[in-house]
């Protein structure tokens, strides 16, 4: 659905691949060819020990919620309060944050460590966010 | 560093603080500035060295007309001027330079001449935070809460308590905001603003200013106030993505700061008289006393439920009234500096008695940047 005043990520030269795999529905992490270290948020080199010799790969798009808050106030912008905002650890070891869809914004139904997998939602043409629901295993 | 080298010989806030709808941010700079220099007994021509956040030295220098051989603008957030204290004390060893003015202002509530704050949406926080909702510190800086609360087994009514303990310091502040006592039932039952935190978890907005003037030690001795002396310092950086923080369990940037600064001034936590820990919002005393060193994380929230730091106990924290009832113009660490050096001149409002060495602790960002000063009133 769209958010018309929702912040919308610009991408970079360095954070490209990670929006066009959004787009083709796939999330992209990258890891070291030389430590193996996966890494987020996107560049090109390792942040652990700084070999640029990276690549990209698919990553699970499973995860779990480490933490998050309920914003109520003030809300930004293309938002409607409560809404939760997430920090979900991925499988391969990254953190994020996200939104939590197909999920009741509540202390309640949001529970620290429950299983997550990974959405797509499209804001435009060209940025299509990655959000998680409640895994379905 | 070597320890109690460098003294504050001028410290001040703005003439006001609070609501001040009649004067722009750059003149509460200068009014706080003013304030200092006057304490110190100085004049603006004395000043040959210039620190400050947010506005430029350039901005500030020309105003106030100094005209300085050294400068420091870094800007790291609300404890920046933590880091400035650090940068001016080396200086003034390294003979760059013999009397630095420190000024913070920002006219948080009322904006007049403050840049509004943005997030561009190429920048690695407008990519890959600002699509989710956060929207200014509020719905950011509770982000690592209940982590932490799970990982440590901390309740809502002891996160509710260090509200309720800053406020009994805050009454005996004539110059704190909000001075009414509360309960830990009327913390709990206040507005929501971002689970789990209620509006009397989060900090004040307002308008206002401080200003520090240091000098070297030997100087100290000619100046009408009572020197307070630099004995340990420490500062870091970890991320400014919240989400990117290596854990929520602790602050990377809190540890390598605040051991840093208890290993310069080679004093242990049972040294410590007088403690400040930026308040932004509730939780980060607990992360201050854990990271810190001063107990276990599991304790930090009982300590504090337990009336431990209250006035009159053990390990007087936020005497103030701190960033949630003192004042938090939106970088509070100027504030903390300045009940530092009430503390140790002896002349605070809720004096601690007898106090000797004073820690003060600052956070910049969402735990984005850190920066510890030991100070003491004996050299």
């Amino acid at each position: 659905m769209a958010e018309p005043q929702r912040a919308r990520p610009k991408p970079t030269p360095e954070t490209q691949h990670f929006w066009d795999g959004t787009k083709a529905g796939e999330l992209r992490l990258q890891r070291c060819d030389a430590c193996a270290h996966v890494y987020f948020p996107p560049r090109p080199f390792c942040p652990s020990c700084a070999s640029r010799k990276v690549s990209i790969f698919k990553a699970s798009g499973k995860g779990f919620l480490y933490s998050y808050v309920i914003n109520h106030r003030p809300a930004a912008p293309g938002f409607t309060p409560p809404y939760a905002i997430a920090v979900v650890e991925l499988d391969e070891g990254p953190r994020m944050m996200s939104n939590i869809i197909d999920c009741p914004q509540t202390p309640e139904a949001l529970e620290l460590d429950m299983k997550l997998e990974v959405a797509f939602q499209a804001l435009d043409d060209n940025i299509t966010l990655p959000v998680f629901r409640p895994a379905k295993r | 560093m070597r320890s109690n080298q460098i003294a504050v010989v001028g410290a001040a806030e703005t003439t006001e603080l609070g609501v001040i709808p009649n004067a722009s941010q750059l003149q509460l700079h200068a009014d706080a500035a003013l304030n200092a220099i006057a304490d110190a007994g100085l004049k603006l021509s004395d000043i040959d060295g210039f620190a400050t956040a947010v506005e430029t030295p350039q901005q500030v220098c020309h105003y106030l007309g100094i005209k300085p051989t050294w400068v420091d603008g870094t800007s790291v957030g609300g404890c920046s001027f933590m880091l400035h204290v650090r940068h001016a004390a080396a200086a003034i060893e390294a003979g760059l330079c013999k009397t630095v003015l420190i000024t913070h202002a920002e006219s948080g509530k009322s904006m007049i001449g403050k840049q509004p704050r943005s997030t561009p949406a190429d920048s690695l926080n407008g990519q890959f935070e600002a699509p989710y909702g956060v929207y200014g510190p509020p719905s950011m800086f509770p982000i690592p809460v209940l982590r932490f609360m799970k990982t440590y087994g901390i309740t809502h009514e002891q996160l509710a308590s260090v509200a309720v303990v800053q406020r009994e310091w805050a009454a005996k502040n004539p110059r704190a905001m909000m001075k009414d006592p509360i309960t830990v039932a009327d913390v709990l039952n206040s507005r929501m603003i971002a689970y789990p935190f209620r509006l009397l978890q989060c900090c004040l907005v307002t308008d206002g200013g401080g200003a520090l003037i240091l000098t070297s030690a030997d100087r100290a001795r000619d100046f009408p106030r009572k020197p307070v002396y630099i004995m340990g310092t420490g500062e870091s950086v970890e991320t400014p993505m919240v989400s990117q923080m290596e854990t929520f369990n602790s602050s990377r940037a809190f540890k390598t700061a605040g051991p840093l600064a208890f290993k310069e001034a080679g004093i242990a936590h049972g040294d410590v008289d007088h403690l400040m820990i930026y308040d932004a919002f509730a939780h980060l005393p607990l992360f201050g006393l854990g990271d810190l060193g001063f107990m276990p994380y599991e304790e930090t929230g009982q300590f504090i439920a337990d009336g431990n730091t209250r006035p009159g106990a053990k390990l007087p924290l936020n005497t103030n009234g701190g960033g949630l009832s003192y004042m938090h113009s939106g970088m509070y660490g100027m504030y903390a500096l300045q009940e530092s050096v009430r503390q140790m001149r002896g002349i605070a409002p809720a004096q601690v008695p007898n106090a000797k060495i004073s820690v003060c602790h600052g956070v910049g960002g969402m735990f984005a940047a850190s920066g510890t000063i030991v100070f003491t009133n004996e050299r």
